[in-house]
């Protein structure tokens, strides 16, 4: 559903050309929710709004929904449908009239448009406040209908762009069902997102972008199973320092890093690390405030192929 | 065909968001309804100054306010377009397959309309006034008021997508606008300038529309003057179109 090569784009910038996606192969299949994560700046956004036909490619090869991207931009637009980050809905308009607008504008007449908006406000949930202007919804409601709006065609290919970002768990977990719904209707999604559980639960696969590169690709199982073994979060009391040095040099420990005053550390097997770690702290007169053990999250994934939590990057 | 069909699309969407807030079509009508009550008067008394254009203070002054109505109208315009472009609605349009000329004529359609129907409301108003309007008169004031509204609105247009944001906009259109407004004579015939400021309105093409507005209203409808101005402010349209639809199609950010 798309295939890219070498993808690239470029922004002149004051200082000379600055890069934002430096060559990225992406193969997204049919009927896969795939998502897309990278700290801000990434160059998520940019690669999302090169597929979408919002910004030309500087270079490389694209095919979107079956269609080259550069040389047939139109045909494109025909296949997909975009829901960006800020919303898609006019304050003043009701969602009844957004949704019909948008099927007008794929070419649909006026009773076909208000057939599938009334189906979609239905499906959405959205029926009661479908005649409201939508200055009048709540977050997930707005959000709910600007996926409607992307979805009014019957496009084979969605784009999201953070669907759930600012949502209450309550939406959030709403949106979710919904993205459920389209993988099982057959849409292939292709979503980005700040929440890796949100990842983790709802992706067939997965990429992971970084200084404009794609820094890992796979399922989420796969790429959780790269990280072998386990994940020991250790919370010394104040300052990390002592107990960093001290455990550094230790065999058992393939890898050690330091965020938020909590040591993380990749090891082969957290039940016997766990003794060998409180041993050695002890020993040195540190203590603990807290302890925990965890299987490798795609957090942990992010970790290890970014350098950077998530969650320190979501804006 | 498909230019035609999107146009008419976004033009309903706009008129429909327009009617849907009525105020601004009161506003719209007010400030030019307060010139004629507060300022025309002060006319009456120079009429008869050397220079002051036939036709009497009302048929002098109601053609300069209904081109100060498409200017100052028109100029206002891209504070909508800024809104809806923070909405996320104009980048999900840019993603359907909708004409991107569409975009700006089906907008623009909208605030020809707007003008024309304050145009006429305000002609009306001034009736009892004074104004004598002729039916020439009025169809070439209607003619001049709906070229000047599509060319600056999509100027407007233009300005609102480059800026994407109101604090750089609002100075920018006023700081325009206002010289424009100064140098067409809208408020005072130019013929009462000196002539250094005479030469500088020469460059200004809404001294044109005003030129021509006066002829037409006060029995010159064949004058140079009148088709000079209609061409001027058809030329002024097409550059606007050009570099609106231009900003349209290009990515906006």
């Amino acid at each position: 559903m798309i295939h890219t090569k070498g993808l690239r784009r470029t922004f002149k910038g004051r200082r000379g050309a600055v890069e934002a996606v430096a060559g990225v192969d992406l193969d997204v299949l049919g009927g896969q929710t795939f998502g897309f994560l990278g700290p801000n700046g990434a160059g998520k956004t940019t690669t999302l709004r090169m597929l979408s036909t919002l910004l030309p490619v500087t270079s490389g090869q694209a095919t979107v929904a079956g269609c080259d991207l550069r040389h047939q931009p139109a045909k494109v637009r025909e296949r997909i449908g975009y829901v960006s980050q800020e919303g898609s809905s006019y304050s003043e308009v009701t969602g009844r009239r957004e949704l019909t607008m948008q099927g007008r504008l794929y070419g649909m007449n006026r009773a076909v448009a208000d057939k599938r908006a009334a189906e979609l406000l239905e499906t959405l949930e959205l029926t009661d406040c479908g005649d409201r202007k939508t200055k009048t919804y709540s977050g997930g409601q707005k959000r709910r209908l600007d996926v409607g709006i992307g979805l009014m065609h019957l496009p084979d290919l969605l784009f999201l762009d953070e669907p759930t970002t600012g949502l209450d768990p309550q939406s959030r977990a709403r949106m979710w069902d919904e993205v459920r719904r389209l993988r099982e209707s057959g849409t292939t999604v292709f979503l980005t997102t700040h929440y890796l559980e949100e990842a983790d639960a709802l992706c067939d696969r997965i990429a992971i972008i970084d200084h404009g590169r794609i820094v890992a690709e796979g399922t989420p199982e796969e790429l959780k199973r790269e990280i072998a073994g386990d994940v020991v979060l250790v919370g010394p009391e104040g300052s990390p320092d002592k107990a960093r040095d001290i455990l550094k040099g230790q065999d058992f420990i393939r890898e050690l890093t330091v965020e938020n005053e909590v040591l993380r550390l990749y090891v082969d097997r957290g039940e016997t690390a766990l003794p060998q770690i409180i041993r050695l702290l002890d020993g040195a007169g540190i203590n603990l405030a807290t302890l925990s053990l965890h299987r490798p999250s795609l957090d942990d994934v992010f970790f290890r192929k970014t350098g950077r939590s998530l969650r320190e990057t979501a804006p | 065909m498909k230019l035609l069909r999107d146009t008419w699309l976004m033009f309903v969407r706009y008129f429909l968001i327009f009617i849907g807030n009525p105020a601004w079509v009161i506003i719209g009508v007010i400030q030019p309804v307060l010139y004629l009550l507060l300022f025309a008067p002060l006319l009456k008394s120079i009429v008869h100054i050397p220079g002051f254009p036939p036709g009497g203070a009302y048929n002098v002054f109601v053609p300069g306010l209904l081109i100060q109505l498409g200017l100052f109208g028109a100029s206002g315009v891209g504070f909508g377009l800024i809104d809806e472009l923070r909405s996320g609605v104009i980048e999900r349009f840019r993603v359907t397959p909708v004409s991107r000329l569409a975009l700006l004529l089906g907008r623009a359609c909208r605030d020809i309309l707007t003008l024309l129907i304050q145009s006429l409301i305000l002609m009306g108003l001034a009736i009892p006034f004074g104004l004598q309007p002729t039916f020439l008169g009025v169809v070439v004031m209607l003619g001049l008021v709906a070229l000047i509204g599509l060319g600056m609105s999509s100027l407007a247009y233009a300005a609102a997508l480059a800026l994407k944001d109101e604090n750089s906009y609002a100075p920018l259109v006023f700081t325009l606008s206002l010289p424009l407004l100064l140098l067409s004579g809208v408020l005072l015939p130019l013929q009462l300038a000196p002539q250094w400021l005479q030469d500088i309105a020469k460059a200004n093409p809404l001294s044109y529309a005003v030129t021509a507005a006066r002829d037409v209203f006060n029995g010159n409808g064949g004058s140079p003057d009148v088709w000079k101005g209609l061409a001027i402010m058809a030329a002024l349209a097409i550059v606007g179109i050009a570099i609106g639809a231009r900003r349209f199609s290009r990515a906006i950010a």
